[in-house]
Parts: C-alpha cells; sequence; structure tokens
C-alpha cells in the first residue's frame, strides 16, 4: 500500500515536472518574442533581416546560429559599436546596450531569435547565459 | 489543332503579361515618361556622374567582384542600355561628381581627382590627385558626399558618428553633451578649393553646421545657392519611451531639405523639425518634451518631407527634355526607412520639389515610385525586401535622368517623350 503510495507519488512528480518544463519552453518563447518587439525589432526587423549596411541581420546569421553564446550574451549585454564583417558584408550602426535584462530574460530572446524564420539552432539555457556573463568578465580587461 | 491554337494564346497573353511587368522598368511615373534598366547588377551603386557624351560613372560602396569602386558605363550602341562596362579604384565610398575632364570620386575619408581623355576614359586610374584627405569616418554616417558652385568650390558633407550626441550614442535615457563635441570637424559641409591638392580640415572652411548626416546634396545654378537633404535623428521612442510612441516616433522627425547659406546652423543636434507643429523642437536629450521650442536662429527648412525615408540624392533640373514645370526644380532619391518599425516603412521613391524664381514652393509629390517591387502597393515591412532603393541621381546630356540603385545595382534612365 505505501508502496503504491510512493509509486502515485513519483508518477504524479513525474507529470508535473514534465508539464512545468513545457510550459516553462513555451513561456520562454513567448516571453523572447516580447522582448525581440519591444529592444530588437526597430533596427532588426519584424523579419530578423536588419538593414543592408546598417543593422545585421539575424535571420540566417552565422554568428547568431553559431556556438559561440558567450559572444551573442556580451553583445546583447554591452551593446555593439564596431563595424561588423558578417557573411560577407559590413553593418555599421551602434547598436544599444542591455545591461538591465535577466540571464533568464537573455536566454528567452536569444532562444527566440535562434529558433525563428528560417533559424533552426538549439535554444540557449539560463546556465549557458551565466557561463557566458562569468566568461566575458574573466576575458574583459577594460 | 484547337490546343495547338490555345497553347498559342496562353504563351502570347503570358509574353504579353511579362512585357507589361516589364513595362517602365517597374516603375510608376507621371504621364508621358517612360522608363528602362539602362544597366543592372553592377553593385552597391551610390551616386552617379555622366559626361556630356553620355558616359554614366558610378561610385560602388564596396569592390565589386572584380575589385573596382568606380564603374565607367557607355551606351555606345545608343538604344539607352550601357553595352560597355569597365571600371577602376579600390576604396568604397560615395561621392562622385564630374566637371570638364575632371571627375571626383570620394572615399569615406578622402577626395580624389581623375582626369578623362577626349573619349571620357580615365588618364590616371592608379594615380588620382588627393584633393583632401583625412576626412573623419566614424562608422556612423561616413559618407562623403560632394558637389561644386560655378566656382570650382568643392562642397563635402561629414556626418555625423552620432544619433543625436548622447554622451553614450544611441542608449535609452542619455543625456545630450553641451556643446555638442562632434560639431568642430562633422555634423555639417565643408568647403575647400578644387583646384588644390592635399588638404585637410584647416584648409577647408565649415560652410554649414548642424546638419547630422547630408547624403543628397547639389548646387542650385539658378538661385547660385547650396542645397542638402538631411537625415533626421532616429529612435525618439527607444530612447524616450514617455514622450514618444512608436506610432508618433515612425512620423517624427521630418527628413528636412535646405537652401544653404554660409555660416547657416540646421540644429542638430539641439533641435528637431517637427512637421505636423511646423516648429523646431527641443530634442529629449537637450531637455525637450516634445512641444518645447528650439532657438529661432536656427535654419527652417524649405521643404519637410515624412520621418525616416533618407533622402540619398538631390539634382536640380537643367535639362530641356521634360516639361516646364520640372525646370530649375529638384528630384530628391529616398532610400526607403528602417525606423519606422513596427510600422510599415515607407520612401523607396523619386520625389520632385517645384521651384519658383529660384524658390522652393513648400509643395513636394512622388514623381518615381515602385522600385521596393510591390507591384500591388503592398508595404515593405523589413527594409531587405526592397528589391531597389533609390540613392544617387544625375542628368544625362539629352535630359533625361538616371537613378542608381545600391542594393542591387540598378541604373533607371528616365526620360520624356511628348
Amino acid at each position: 500500500m505505501g508502496n503504491r503510495k510512493i509509486r502515485y507519488f513519483l508518477f504524479g512528480a513525474v507529470v508535473m515536472f514534465l508539464f512545468v518544463s513545457i510550459k516553462t519552453q513555451a513561456q520562454n518563447l513567448e516571453n523572447g518574442k516580447k522582448i525581440y518587439q519591444t529592444r530588437c525589432l526597430v533596427c532588426h526587423q519584424a523579419d530578423g533581416g536588419g538593414v543592408p549596411n546598417m543593422n545585421a541581420p539575424l535571420d540566417g546569421s552565422t554568428n547568431v546560429v553559431g556556438n559561440d553564446i558567450a559572444r551573442l550574451v556580451k553583445i546583447i549585454k554591452n551593446g555593439f559599436n564596431e563595424r561588423v564583417e558578417l557573411d560577407g558584408l559590413y553593418y555599421s550602426n551602434s547598436m544599444t546596450p542591455n545591461p538591465d535584462l535577466t540571464p533568464a530574460q537573455i536566454s528567452d530572446v536569444l532562444s527566440y531569435i535562434r529558433t525563428s524564420w528560417s533559424n533552426k539552432a538549439t535554444k540557449v539555457t539560463i546556465a549557458q547565459v551565466q557561463q557566458g556573463i562569468k566568461g566575458n568578465q574573466k576575458t574583459s580587461t577594460k | 489543332m484547337k490546343r495547338g491554337i490555345y497553347l498559342l494564346l496562353l504563351l502570347s497573353m503570358s509574353v504579353h503579361f511579362l512585357a507589361n511587368a516589364q513595362d517602365n522598368a517597374g516603375l510608376t511615373l507621371p504621364n508621358g515618361f517612360k522608363a528602362n534598366l539602362f544597366a543592372e547588377n553592377i553593385g552597391s551603386a551610390r551616386h552617379i556622374a555622366i559626361s556630356k557624351n553620355g558616359v554614366v560613372f558610378a561610385k560602388l560602396n564596396r569592390a565589386d567582384k572584380q575589385g573596382r569602386t568606380i564603374i565607367r558605363l557607355a551606351d555606345e550602341n545608343k538604344d539607352g542600355i550601357s553595352d560597355k562596362i569597365t571600371g577602376w579604384a579600390n576604396y568604397g565610398g560615395t561621392g562622385i561628381y564630374l566637371t570638364g575632364n575632371a571627375l571626383y570620386a570620394s572615399s569615406n575619408e578622402a577626395v580624389f581627382k581623375y582626369q578623362l581623355d577626349g573619349n571620357d576614359e580615365v588618364v590616371n586610374p592608379l594615380s588620382p590627385i588627393t584633393v583632401v584627405s583625412g576626412l573623419i569616418n566614424r562608422r556612423q554616417h561616413e559618407s562623403k558626399s560632394i558637389t561644386f558652385d560655378k566656382s570650382n568650390n568643392m562642397y563635402v558633407n561629414i556626418g555625423a558618428y552620432s544619433n543625436a550626441c548622447q554622451d553614450k550614442d544611441r542608449t535609452p535615457g542619455a543625456q545630450g553633451m553641451m556643446p555638442c563635441p562632434i560639431l568642430d570637424s562633422a555634423g555639417g559641409i565643408w568647403k575647400f578649393d578644387a583646384s588644390k591638392e592635399n588638404q585637410t580640415y584647416g584648409d577647408g572652411k565649415r560652410y554649414a553646421t548642424g546638419l547630422r548626416n547630408v547624403v543628397g546634396l547639389d548646387w542650385n545654378s539658378q538661385a547660385n545657392k547650396l542645397y542638402v537633404a538631411q537625415h533626421g535623428r532616429d529612435q525618439l521612442n527607444t530612447f524616450f519611451p514617455s514622450l514618444y510612441t512608436d506610432a508618433q516616433n515612425a512620423e517624427l522627425p521630418a527628413e528636412t531639405f535646405y537652401e544653404i547659406n554660409e555660416g547657416d546652423n540646421a540644429g542638430w543636434p539641439y533641435v528637431y523639425y517637427d512637421n505636423f507643429q511646423h516648429k523646431k523642437i527641443v530634442s529629449p536629450e537637450y531637455g525637450g518634451d516634445g512641444k518645447k521650442e528650439g532657438a529661432s536662429d536656427i535654419k527652417n527648412p524649405a521643404v519637410a518631407f515624412p520621418a525616416h525615408m533618407a533622402p540619398m540624392g538631390v539634382l536640380f533640373y537643367t535639362g530641356n527634355q521634360f516639361p516646364e514645370k520640372y525646370k530649375n526644380g529638384a528630384f530628391i532619391t529616398f532610400h526607403g526607412s528602417w525606423n519606422r518599425a513596427p510600422l510599415p516603412q515607407e520612401g523607396f521613391f523619386v520625389a520632385f520639389v517645384p521651384f519658383k524664381n529660384g524658390k522652393a514652393t513648400g509643395e513636394w509629390e512622388i514623381f518615381a515610385n515602385g522600385f521596393a517591387g510591390t507591384m500591388d502597393g503592398t508595404k515593405i515591412t523589413s527594409t531587405r525586401n526592397a528589391k531597389a532603393r533609390p540613392c544617387g541621381l544625375a542628368q544625362g546630356p539629352d535630359g533625361s535622368i538616371y537613378v542608381s540603385d545600391d542594393t542591387k545595382g540598378s541604373i533607371f534612365k528616365i526620360s520624356y517623350q511628348k
């Protein structure tokens, strides 16, 4: 009897866990989309296409769908103030920093960007973002 | 047999449809005007210049596949389409201007002078004369557009390397620097004697200030004055969301077209022009609230256009081919916006500004539209979806005008037939 109870409890816990994790996954992208619309869309455009010569595209960009998460985290946090070459083209506009975004928000918006439009990259976890922030603090000399 | 006739009919209908789609190179024009593609896919064609023999020179923003940045396009069989395309130079840039046999071209830091021979072939492609160098290029607003007056003085735009001179560029809530330190060496028009060589800032004169970024400029020979078109500041709503909504930002500030006298100040970064209140309004970075008016000695625009459309080229029409109303008026190319998002983008056309006795009437109209390639009139929501973005403007010897596109590199020729 006691065994059965435990089993029920465990089953329930597993169901709850799955439910919560699916739910957070879903929220993750929805929240990421909201952050994208309020902070990123004006320059990077609704379809992630960017603006030729000015604002870098996010849709299909090798850097954006690549594995260097720490670099992406750094750009979102600190903004970007260099002329950048991306897939053979140059972009020159300054990007606004977002120092107030939490690791959870950065993981949301990066996950949204990396899985939207033609992008089919992995989502970004909060742990990856935290690791990125730590790594950037270590390497940053300025 | 019957099927064959149907097929033939279908074929002729589709050929007819395709031919129609190509009419006027996809452009919508006033009655009596026609357009064709003088060139296609030549690269990021910024400004253009045309010789008295009809040879077109285009300045590329980036080198093409053959590593060239000045493209020479000749139409030797005179069918209105370039058939001999050559080129030289290895520096990207925007400006190009032809006067007599001297061809001037700019990088984002310098202006160079080439000599053309009697056949409009460049004599010294590898050894141009440096007219001026060392001009500020800090990524933003780097185009060094050029024009000339009738006394061989050259006017160069040196754009401000900033959006609104905030102490932290493009940062929410950041304040404007007072005074704005950018203005001593950028954010205006500089005048140089084009007959001198190897000049720097000290040899030139700041002719006008308070201009954030001018890409299109031209000398109005009827009024004997410089006219410039300014790109207004971006992102009022992004940096001051408590003062401006997305919808307000999409319409503010105006893109402005100025008649310039020596010493004029157009007010950037301290004010912007609001084309609904018809006032110069103090920028939010400098304590403005969307209503407070700026100083009265700041220049008023001759014409104000909707926000963010990005004027790229100005041409005063002096030809005899177009109807009388166009004579001595100004054509202005609009690149098309990005900062109207999340609202639909605007621009991607050539406007006409009527002049009367050397003064702008204040009116303007769309002259050539359809560059973005949305035939059904749907709006562009993402700037990259525009097929062509109008940039350079020049007048041919027969009075036709040419419009360049810097996305894929088309050159449109627009003519009028009675």
